[in-house]
């Protein structure tokens, strides 16, 4: 050791002199002085950073508020101004926000937005009460009630399960009340049934409980027929079809389906990710690292051009609704990767204290695992509905138009073309992206800010 | 609960059985799904007439491309167009990632800086790209800025040698004649020579503590090597710089708006990201490590280089591949633009003309995910030997 240290250059042979005694740093110019002037290069740093400021604040406020037309029905206010053309924006807005919705029903969008603000500002907030409720609201109910007034609901049902293999349309049951048709329903009371007798026959021979299976088969028909008795009773909306749907509308539905609709989808992943049976593990990887190898643009191609030709003939989906599986298989990989460090961070003495109090495996992750790790989990999940609302914008390339798609359709108008137009719709999107991204990122700090306070 | 023990599990509780019945259930569903999903796919496609299978890659494509790395003309074949664009892809995903690098690292120092100033207007660019989507910023760049620039006669230059305006940007061109390979051989036995060095020089301090100034040396050679070559070849590299002749430039090489907007976007995008890992890693390392150093006698900067960023390296490089991924992979927006990159020849134009959805959008996506599982599978290579080895 010391032979190889002794011709070694970074060995001191003498003491440091002394230091000079720190600066009084109290009061604003020794700081400054400290923080911005202390040596050559950090002078040279401080003027490259006043040059960047000064190259961007100025033109930049000048152009959105000091040089910019605020009034105004048509180009001419703009064409001569060197600023923002914020009549552009007035004049666009509705489709900015709605897209080509009827204007006369802008109240519809305008509920299902106050409506989702209402219930997620509460779970939002820590603090807040009923939790459950407000989560089996907003993840459970909340999707119907909107599908039903942005599109008007009344969807012509048919068939459920059996009506796909034996012809009911023969019976004289052909009729209709309130936009419900009987036959459906009569299939579908039918299938319930047969499911439940093939559920309790089952049960019966491997000796499981025949009761507690009924029961949980019960509450998932009922959730099922409450869902499509929503959306197939006839509200009396005008429908809306949802070509019509865009804007920031569109941003909102994409994101907030992609997120919603991921998370079952991801949590289900993430636990066959760690599953202990071979097969599961394998296809949960794939499923995962496939979806996280490819661009969500071929993702939505493939949705858009590819998935048609693997369903069965005559069954043809809505554009929106193909991007929206597109977006929901993506997230849920990412998803998946998310929720899985949650529960690699639940300390391996939860699962062996679970096992010993006799737990199996899916009670130890409901009441033990899950809740814990979905907790850990939410600033990420937060992260990742940042992600998804920012890739939203790439549906423009399936022809769907969100924010961004209305934005470059707008440009197009002949009425509005000014200089500074692009510039100007570009600032406005830019802000409200900004807001919306900023103001997540933010809560998403908070709360990881506030986790860490309380494990300490 | 009764008091005594069932006499008999049932088999639903033994987990064994459970296991494999789950597992066997699940193999048939997904073998049922596939068949399912390949059984409509054959009545579909013999219901359309389409043609099937890759043989429309040797047909002729037909289509111009604006970029080009390779021979490729109009009567060249789809399968050529496919190279194209791959090569396009790689081009754009390799500057981007060397640039993005660069001002991802700067801009994550520039964030940790002492000096006040620097380090917000560092995390203001950090804070604004980041909130804003990236196709957003592509189409920005690319119908605001750059069709605002100015037509040739006015174009921004740069020294002289580059020039920026509505057209695109024009580089000075190398010009190859015969005798250059003979530079670039100088060059590579340069770079193995002083390769060579640089080991024997790690050899020598570790067993003798003794430097060897290998820097300096390799420095040297690596530019004296190619240089004799140079003139003892007669100069065969020359430089063909732009011109301005009439309404538009001579020379050089163009680089179409379309590429210089997606990558400004790209690049700042992902040195956004990068700056975020970067300046993690840094924070990651204990602040005892760097007074260590320092209380070892290291100087500042040695210390960085010695203790901080080795250790730094091994937290940063995990998250720095994937954004190298998703650098490559969001190159695909290229689209939106019109740039020529794989995405845009292949499931956009090839795909429009030959309707073969299934094996254009099949090959596109398997392209992706070899990039993406071969760099990961090189990753946890790395990772693993780089893991720190604990006790």
């Amino acid at each position: 050791m010391s032979t190889q240290a002794a011709g070694a250059s970074f060995v001191r042979s003498e003491l440091l002199p002394d230091r000079p005694p720190p600066a009084n740093l109290v009061g604003i110019f020794p700081l400054l002085r400290e923080r911005l002037f202390s040596n050559w290069l950090n002078i040279a740093l401080t003027l490259m950073s006043l040059a960047i400021i000064v190259l961007v604040v100025p033109p930049l406020v000048r152009f959105l508020f000091i040089d910019a037309v605020w009034t105004g029905t048509s180009r001419d206010a703009c064409v001569s101004s060197s600023g923002a053309c914020w009549p552009f924006i007035q004049a666009k807005i509705g489709q900015f926000i709605y897209g080509f919705y009827p204007a006369e029903l802008y109240w519809r969008p305008n509920l299902v937005f106050i409506a989702g603000a209402l219930l997620v500002l509460p779970l939002l907030i820590p603090a807040a009460p009923l939790k459950k409720l407000n989560a089996i609201l907003f993840l459970g109910v909340y999707p119907f009630f909107a599908f039903v007034i942005l599109n008007g609901g009344n969807l012509d049902l048919r068939r459920f399960l059996i009506g796909r293999f034996v012809r009911l349309d023969g019976l004289p049951l052909v009729g209709e009340v309130a936009g419900l048709k009987l036959v459906f329903w009569l299939d579908f009371l039918l299938s319930g049934t047969a499911l439940l007798a093939v559920a309790i026959i089952a049960s019966a021979i491997i000796g499981a409980s025949a009761r507690a299976v009924a029961k949980t088969l019960l509450l998932v028909l009922g959730c099922i027929a409450l869902a499509l008795l929503a959306v197939d009773f006839d509200f009396g909306l005008q429908p809306v079809g949802t070509r019509s749907w865009g804007g920031l509308l569109v941003t909102l539905v994409v994101a907030i389906t992609g997120i919603v609709a991921s998370l079952p989808l991801g949590i289900l992943l993430a636990l066959g990710r760690r599953s202990e049976m071979p097969i599961v593990r394998f296809a949960s990887v794939v499923f995962i690292e496939f979806w996280r190898g490819v661009p969500l643009v071929t993702v939505l191609f493939f949705a858009t051009y590819m998935l048609p030709f693997f369903l069965p003939a005559g069954v043809n989906f809505d554009g929106l609704l193909r991007a929206l599986i597109g977006v929901t298989l993506f997230s849920a990989a990412y998803m998946a990767e998310v929720i899985r460090g949650g529960l690699q961070a639940i300390p391996k003495g939860q699962y062996e204290g679970a096992a010993s109090l006799g737990l199996g495996y899916w009670q130890t992750m409901n009441r033990i695992v899950l809740p814990q790790a979905l907790v850990i989990v939410i600033p990420g999940i937060v992260n990742s509905f940042i992600a998804l609302f920012k890739d939203t914008t790439l549906v423009l390339i399936v022809s769907i138009f969100d924010l961004l798609g209305q934005l470059r359709a707008a440009f197009s108008d002949p009425n509005w073309s000014s200089p500074t137009t692009l510039f100007t719709g570009f600032a406005f999107a830019g802000i409200v992206y900004f807001i919306f991204c900023a103001g997540m990122s933010r809560y998403a700090l908070y709360l990881e800010r506030r986790a860490a306070h309380g494990s300490r | 609960m009764a008091s005594v023990q069932p006499p008999r599990v049932s088999l639903v509780r033994n987990p064994r059985v459970r296991s494999l019945v789950v597992q066997v259930v699940l193999l048939a569903a997904l073998v049922g799904l596939g068949w399912w999903l390949v059984n409509n796919a054959r009545v579909n496609l013999a219901a359309q007439g389409t043609a099937t299978g890759f043989g429309f890659l040797q047909t002729t494509a037909g289509f111009g491309i604006t970029q080009t790395l390779i021979d490729y003309s109009e009567s060249s074949s789809y399968g050529r167009a496919f190279l194209v664009g791959l090569t396009n892809t790689l081009l754009i995903s390799g500057i981007g990632i060397v640039l993005a690098t660069i001002l991802g690292f700067a801009v994550g120092i520039a964030r940790l800086s002492s000096n006040w100033l620097l380090a917000r207007v560092a995390g203001t660019y950090v804070e604004v790209i980041r909130n804003l989507p990236l196709l957003f910023q592509i189409l920005f760049w690319y119908l605001a800025v750059l069709a605002a620039l100015p037509g040739p006669r006015q174009s921004y230059s740069l020294l002289d040698l580059a020039f920026l305006n509505a057209r695109g940007l024009f580089v000075p061109r190398l010009l190859f004649e015969p005798g250059s390979a003979v530079v670039g051989y100088a060059f590579l036995i340069a770079l193995g020579i002083s390769v060579l060095l640089h080991f024997f020089a790690r050899r020598q301090k570790m067993r003798s503590g003794v430097s060897f100034p290998a820097g300096i040396l390799s420095a040297i050679i690596l530019i004296a090597f190619p240089l004799v070559a140079f003139i003892a070849m007669g100069a065969p590299i020359g430089i063909e710089l732009p011109e301005l002749q009439g309404f538009n430039f001579r020379g050089g090489t163009r680089v179409n708006p379309e590429f210089v907007a997606l990558l400004v976007a790209l690049v700042t995008y992902t040195a956004a990201f990068i700056g975020e890992n970067v300046r993690a890693g840094i924070l990651a390392i204990h602040k005892g490590q760097s007074e260590a150093a320092l209380s070892l006698g290291m100087r500042k900067g040695t210390s960085l280089r010695l203790v901080i960023i080795p250790q730094a390296l091994r937290v940063i490089t995990p998250p720095l591949t994937n954004q190298y991924l998703n650098l490559t992979k969001n190159s695909s927006l290229a689209v939106a633009v019109g740039y020529p990159d794989l995405f845009a020849v292949f499931a956009g134009t090839t795909l429009n003309q030959t309707g073969q959805a299934i094996e254009i959008i099949a090959m596109t996506m398997a392209v992706y995910l070899t990039i993406s599982l071969a760099t990961s599978f090189l990753m946890n290579l790395y990772n693993r030997r780089m893991a720190l080895v604990e006790r």
